[in-house]
């Protein structure tokens, strides 16, 4: 891939910075084509089409959007729903804590990066040879997963709007499968499909015993503190350090 | 009510990129802070996965545990992201999959 020769080339050579906006344009093109799914799917969970489109916008964080939309979609509280959202997104902080330093910015262009920070602008911005590639892969793939995310997240929701009961189509169980996706990737760093197992077995064993929307919140904490006890061996400090 | 909660996670999901950008790395990188931060989606998606594709109400509204098409969606998501499918056509072909059956 062109981001592992980035390194070789000239860091002051527009060649370097039409690689760095090609890659990051091809990201944000993939990601925020889905964002069609989020709309159709949040839709079908009872959200109207200014409630979806409000979460792109304002959250925009794809985990914790369809997290919420899960939740209050299973008939849960829409607070558990929140509180989901909000661990969903934790993970954000950690990127921000790695891309401080290598970013450099302050003040009013740190408020208005703060938005883009996400899993994808996260990775099409380490590992740059420069902080102006590293900035450049940052904005472009943030700024077009932000544009083209919420474009899509409207088609969908409209889309989701004229088909009629939701379940005739599967979006029930794609939601489901979004989720598996979201969760495919970090299934192997060691350890976490595990994890993964147990969480899923708790949440299935409180279902018929809890109300909507705490299965999950349960099953996630008790996972969580398991994986703490159990796998302490596997922290990766190179993570947080730039 | 599901108004607050949008803007009450959106405005929280704000504050925790933030934080990161702005809080002194030293005050979170610790170990067990990156071991937390990675087990919490894990633990998390997949507790919403289980429940998505296996929970269901009885007539009195309470929560219970249901086979039905949406196992189907899951084993199709399954099969073609090992076959390295891309997001949406993982999507897609869950919704298909659960939307035949139940045509059927």
């Amino acid at each position: 891939m062109t981001r592992d020769q980035v390194g070789a080339v000239d860091p002051h050579d527009a060649a370097a910075r039409r690689a760095v906006i090609g890659d990051s344009l091809g990201v944000g093109i993939a990601t925020g084509l889905y964002g069609v799914s989020f709309g159709a799917v949040a839709v079908a969970s009872g959200l109207s089409v200014a409630q979806t489109c409000v979460l792109s916008l304002l959250m925009f964080t794809g985990a914790s959007q369809f997290a919420l939309v899960g939740v209050v979609g299973a008939g849960g509280a829409p607070f558990a729903g929140t509180a989901t959202a909000l661990l969903l997104g934790a993970r954000n902080t950690l990127y921000g804590l790695r891309m401080a330093p290598l970013l450099g910015w302050r003040g009013g262009r740190r408020a208005a990066a703060a938005h883009v920070l996400i899993d994808e602008s996260t990775a099409m911005a380490l590992d740059r040879p420069t902080r102006e590639l590293t900035r450049l892969g940052f904005l472009t793939t943030g700024v077009s997963v932000l544009v083209l995310w919420n474009l899509f997240t409207l088609l969908g929701a409209l889309a989701g709007t004229t088909l009629g009961d939701p379940r005739d189509y599967g979006l029930d169980a794609a939601v489901g499968a979004a989720f598996l996706a979201l969760l495919w990737p970090r299934l192997r760093e060691p350890g976490n499909a595990r994890i993964a197992l147990l969480a899923a077995a708790l949440a299935l064993a409180v279902v018929p015993f809890t109300p909507a929307g705490l299965p999950v919140l349960l099953a996630g904490s008790v996972a969580v503190l398991i994986g703490i006890l159990i796998g302490g061996g596997h922290a990766r400090p190179s993570e947080v350090q730039p | 009510m599901i108004w607050w909660a949008i803007l009450a996670a959106s405005v929280g999901c704000y504050l925790l990129k933030l934080a990161g950008l702005a809080v002194p790395a030293s005050v979170l990188a610790r170990p067990w802070v990156s071991r937390v931060a990675d087990l919490i989606p894990v633990a998390l998606l997949s507790a919403l996965v289980a429940v998505q594709v296996a929970a269901g109400t009885d007539a009195d509204g309470d929560q219970i545990l249901v086979a039905d098409a949406r196992l189907a969606g899951l084993a199709c998501a399954v099969v073609l992201l090992l076959a390295r499918a891309p997001f949406l056509v993982v999507v897609v072909g869950s919704a298909a999959v659960a939307a035949l059956l139940r045509a059927v």
